[in-house]
């Protein structure tokens, strides 16, 4: 049982040797260095930069939107504007941001390291991924330059094969970044098998590693699902195959089974990463031996699995047979265990302990809020009859931001927070790192809590015009989103004003007892100066702050202090 | 035991009134009770564990906030087996009554029973009509009071999803088959009819009203005479365009403002302009129509010509392809769904655009 593993003869108790080689970083410069490097962390980094110009472009697009709902009619732009607008916020920040994000840049940079290897399995398909990546995003942006996009981000079917906008480019753009996501996912479930450093057993994997090797069973599975589909719409669009169109003998909404056997379980490509990083963050910034290992790696597997199983909940006002919408909803409650089991662990890990509100666990506890109220909304709509006031309004909208936002941004900005002195060996501002979190967290919830109360009182989703009584709530959401913007802003130039003017990071700032932690700041080019051996990446009571190093180090008397189980 | 259980869960009339709350607006049907009351439940249960989680959260963070950073750590238990399979199943239970609440009410809502006054629905981008048992038909949605209601959905085009907030129904209108929707109305008045699957363009302009007609007419009930017929008086006023009082002047029918209306609640306004810009991907601009219609002048198509007159477009309304004029694409049929005087009055309306 995970219980003595910290007294296991694995423990790793030498001191980390000083640094004698180039980090990382410094080990060679130029353009090449970096466009062609297989390292698994320069490979993370440039999807860091990737990911979060994604995440700006899309966000741009949603403060366009708010702006033009301040009013009903028109307010900035026209209703062809804004449609397009919502369509590329929706698939902008799906396919190239969110989906992405957490495994291709932090997940890269951390999983090797925190498993013991010097890097991932296939380092030439790692590098290939970014590039599938960078095309799959020019089609998306050649799309926007060529006639744009007006299908929403599920691409439905006939409105996607019948519309005039360069719907091809765009499916083309999601195609390709399907292989990225498949080649990510690949690598480190390859990587998780074959390279874990010795010592490191599968139940001494750190939990994020477990939520980037759950998603990587998703990315490999669905993903091709999504392929198919998104080729059968090209086909449809370009050779009249008549697959989905009515007119051609088609049925509309087998493409909605398809599209939501892939993006379904994608919900779970989105969210298990973030439930990684959040299961590392609260230990750390606890103190505290994560509660209930097991039950959160398995929850992790667990969710990857009945993912595939509930696509049908998007589908229960579309005409589908009722009978398939009873089965749906019924499974549809089974994802709810597992979710609710994780945020029951994070809580009772931070009982009795020591508990600091760096950036990172504010943003660890931010998430905690957003995402339990995401989740709980969710039984709404799994109810069958409340589901149908409820589908296509702006409930639905409140409920996966909470989810996707709340959920796997807020993770997001936390890991970037807690791995950065990692990443760059800079420590940042971190009364500034804390105003931002404050200032996302309060602009989030006045920006989507008005739009669960606006969708049940009946406001459709993707309505450019609206009826007069919705306009004080609409209002609200916009203020909302400005604020949210700020705060956004303010955690980026954090960032920012951390790589210029920022202190050198010591090895283990934060007390975390992971490997990556365990090795210098930034790594070496191999991750370690010497042999690291696997064991329990949570006996924190282990880490002792020096005050000379403004961090902390192993210190092995303390192993022998456990404290009980 | 279960079902005792479950019986005592789902039975609203044990709820206090005050718990009673939610944010939706005044139900205005049959279905009301059961989506209100699963929809409490469910937000009572969210609001226990919300605080709960919430709670704790706070809490611990002022308790056991770090005071120095080697904090001496208290003990405390890395797992404890029987408490997570308390929390795992305890919250089972509730998913089971949620899902059961959900179910039931959701094969009502499935279920038209067999009574029910039949209205057609037709989704085109961007309009709605609505045609009843006599053969007339609205933009707008008609429907008597305290009776079953089924609407027969077709689309003419993409999807397009019928919502009507106050009767809790909602049901897509799929293209190449028809969808079903009933309910039965309890209040007279005019709720919002909303389009909630995304069609295009004037995807947000497919708001129209739900209008519920009293059982017996109400001469003082509404500044609104349409809304003081009851559904029979409502249905001759409707279906004759000739005697509605909105398109009298002097206490005469006037075709002209009677096509104005038509022009708009027929959708004709999606892609025909009234000047001689055409509409983008839209159909002939009508002032360069009306102008042809005057001088009588040919109009070209994709083979010849024809001479425009009234019989041109009497049958570019009803057979719209039968003529097709270079350079434009498909218009769909208003076979059915435009009677006689109503084509008139169109006509009318045309030819006095250019003045």
């Amino acid at each position: 049982m995970a219980t003595d593993i910290s007294t296991t003869p694995g423990s790793h108790t030498q001191p980390v040797p000083p640094q004698t080689e180039p980090d990382y970083l410094h080990v060679s410069s130029g353009f090449s260095s970096w466009a062609f490097t297989l390292d698994h962390k320069r490979i993370g980094i440039m999807y860091l930069i990737g990911v979060m110009a994604a995440f700006a472009l899309g966000g741009v697009f949603a403060l366009i939107l708010r702006t033009e709902l301040l009013t009903p009619g028109p307010t900035i732009i026209s209703a062809d504007w804004y449609n397009q607008m919502f369509t590329l916020h929706g698939a902008v920040m799906v396919f190239l941001f969110i989906i992405p994000s957490i495994p291709g840049a932090l997940g890269n940079f951390v999983v090797p390291i925190m498993l013991g290897t010097k890097d991932v399995a296939f380092p030439q398909m790692n590098l290939a991924s970014f590039y599938l990546w960078v095309g799959g995003a020019i089609f998306f942006v050649a799309a926007l330059l060529t006639g744009g996009l007006d299908t929403g981000w599920t691409f439905y079917t006939p409105y996607s094969t019948t519309t005039s906008t360069s719907v091809i480019a765009a499916t083309f753009g999601a195609f390709i970044l399907g292989f990225s996501s498949i080649f990510t996912g690949l690598n480190f479930i390859v990587t998780v098998h074959t390279m874990r450093a010795p010592g490191m057993s599968w139940f001494r994997i750190p939990l994020f590693v477990w939520a980037i090797y759950a998603t990587a069973i998703i990315q490999v599975l669905a993903t091709p699902v999504l392929g198919i589909t998104l080729l059968m719409l090209i086909a449809e669009r370009a050779l009249g195959l008549g697959i989905f169109d009515p007119k051609m003998g088609g049925d509309p909404v087998l493409f909605q089974h398809f599209f939501w056997f892939y993006s379904h379980p994608a919900v779970y490509i989105m969210i298990l990463p973030a439930m990684g990083i959040i299961s590392e963050l609260i230990s750390t910034y606890s103190r505290r031996h994560i509660f209930g290992y097991r039950f959160i790696a398995f929850s992790s597997v667990g969710l990857a699995l009945l993912g595939f199983l509930v696509w049908g909940h998007h589908m229960f006002t579309s005409g589908q047979s009722p009978a398939m919408s009873v089965i749906f909803s019924a499974l549809t409650f089974s994802v709810a265990i597992p979710s609710a089991v994780k945020v029951f662990n994070w809580l009772a890990t931070m009982y009795r302990g020591s508990i600091s509100l760096a950036t990172p666990m504010c943003y660890a506890l931010a998430f905690l809020f957003l995402f339990t109220i995401g989740g709980l909304t969710g039984l709404f709509l799994g109810t069958l009859v409340v589901d149908v006031p409820l589908h296509d309004t702006y409930f639905v909208v409140a409920h996966f931001h909470y989810v996707m936002m709340g959920g796997t941004l807020i993770a997001f900005l936390g890991g970037i927070f807690h791995w950065w002195p990692k990443m760059t060996g800079k420590m940042y501002n971190e009364f500034w790192g804390q105003v931002s979190s404050v200032i996302v967290f309060l602009g989030f919830n006045l920006t989507f809590f008005p739009q669960f109360i606006l969708g049940t009182r009946g406001m459709p989703r993707r309505y450019y015009n609206y009826v007069p009584e919705f306009q004080s709530l609409h209002v609200m959401s916009t203020v909302g989103a400005y604020v949210l913007g700020l705060g956004l802003t303010i955690a980026l130039a954090v960032l920012i004003h951390s790589l210029m003017r920022g202190k050198k990071a010591p090895n283990n700032p934060w007390g975390a007892a992971t490997l990556e932690w365990q090795t210098t700041s930034p790594p070496p080019l191999y991750n370690f100066n010497y042999e690291p051996v696997g064991r329990d990446p949570y006996a924190l009571h282990e880490m002792e702050y020096d005050a000379s190093i403004d961090g902390y180090k192993h210190n092995p008397e303390l192993a022998k202090l456990a404290p009980a189980h | 035991m279960t079902t005792t259980l479950l019986t005592l869960l789902a039975n609203d009339e044990l709820v206090p009134k005050w718990a009673n709350w939610n944010m939706f607006p005044e139900s205005n049907s049959t279905f009301g009770p059961a989506v209100d009351g699963a929809f409490n439940f469910i937000m009572w249960v969210c609001i226990f564990f919300f605080v709960l989680v919430c709670g704790l959260m706070v809490y611990f963070m002022v308790v056991y906030r770090r005071r120095t950073p080697n904090d001496k750590m208290m003990s405390s238990p890395t797992h404890n087996t029987p408490l997570e399979i308390f929390w795992t199943v305890v919250p089972s239970f509730l998913l089971v009554i949620m899902f059961a609440r959900g179910f039931a009410g959701f094969v009502d809502m499935r279920t038209p029973p067999a009574d029910c006054y039949d209205i057609k629905v037709i989704a085109k981008k961007w309009s709605w009509t609505f045609q009843y048992p006599d053969g007339t038909s609205t933009n707008e949605l008609h429907v008597p009071v305290d009776t079953n209601v089924r609407l027969t959905m077709r689309s003419d085009d993409v999807l397009h999803s019928l919502y009507i907030p106050t009767m809790r129904v909602k049901m897509d209108v799929v293209p190449g088959r028809y969808t079903y929707l009933w309910f039965k109305a309890l209040k007279p008045g005019q709720q919002h009819l909303f389009c909630t699957e995304y069609c295009g363009r004037e995807h947000s302009m497919m708001i129209t009203k739900c209008v519920v007609h009293p059982t017996q007419p109400d001469p003082n009930g509404n500044e609104d005479a349409l809304l003081n017929m009851d559904f029979p008086q409502w249905l001759v006023y409707a279906s004759d365009i000739t005697r509605n009082k909105n398109f009298m002047t002097d206490g005469k029918f006037d075709p002209v403002k009677a096509g104005a209306e038509l022009y708009k609640t027929k959708g004709c306004s999606a892609c025909h302009s009234l000047t001689d810009q055409r509409i983008a991907n839209g159909g002939p601009p009508w002032l360069p129509l009306s102008h042809a219609l005057k001088t009588g002048e040919e109009i070209q198509l994709q083979d010849g010509s024809v001479k425009a007159d009234d019989n041109y477009v009497r049958e570019s309304i009803l057979a719209p392809n039968a003529k097709r004029r270079t350079g434009y694409g498909n218009m769909p049929s208003y076979q059915g769904q435009m009677k006689d005087p109503e084509i008139d009055a169109i006509i009318a309306f045309i030819k006095s655009l250019d003045k």
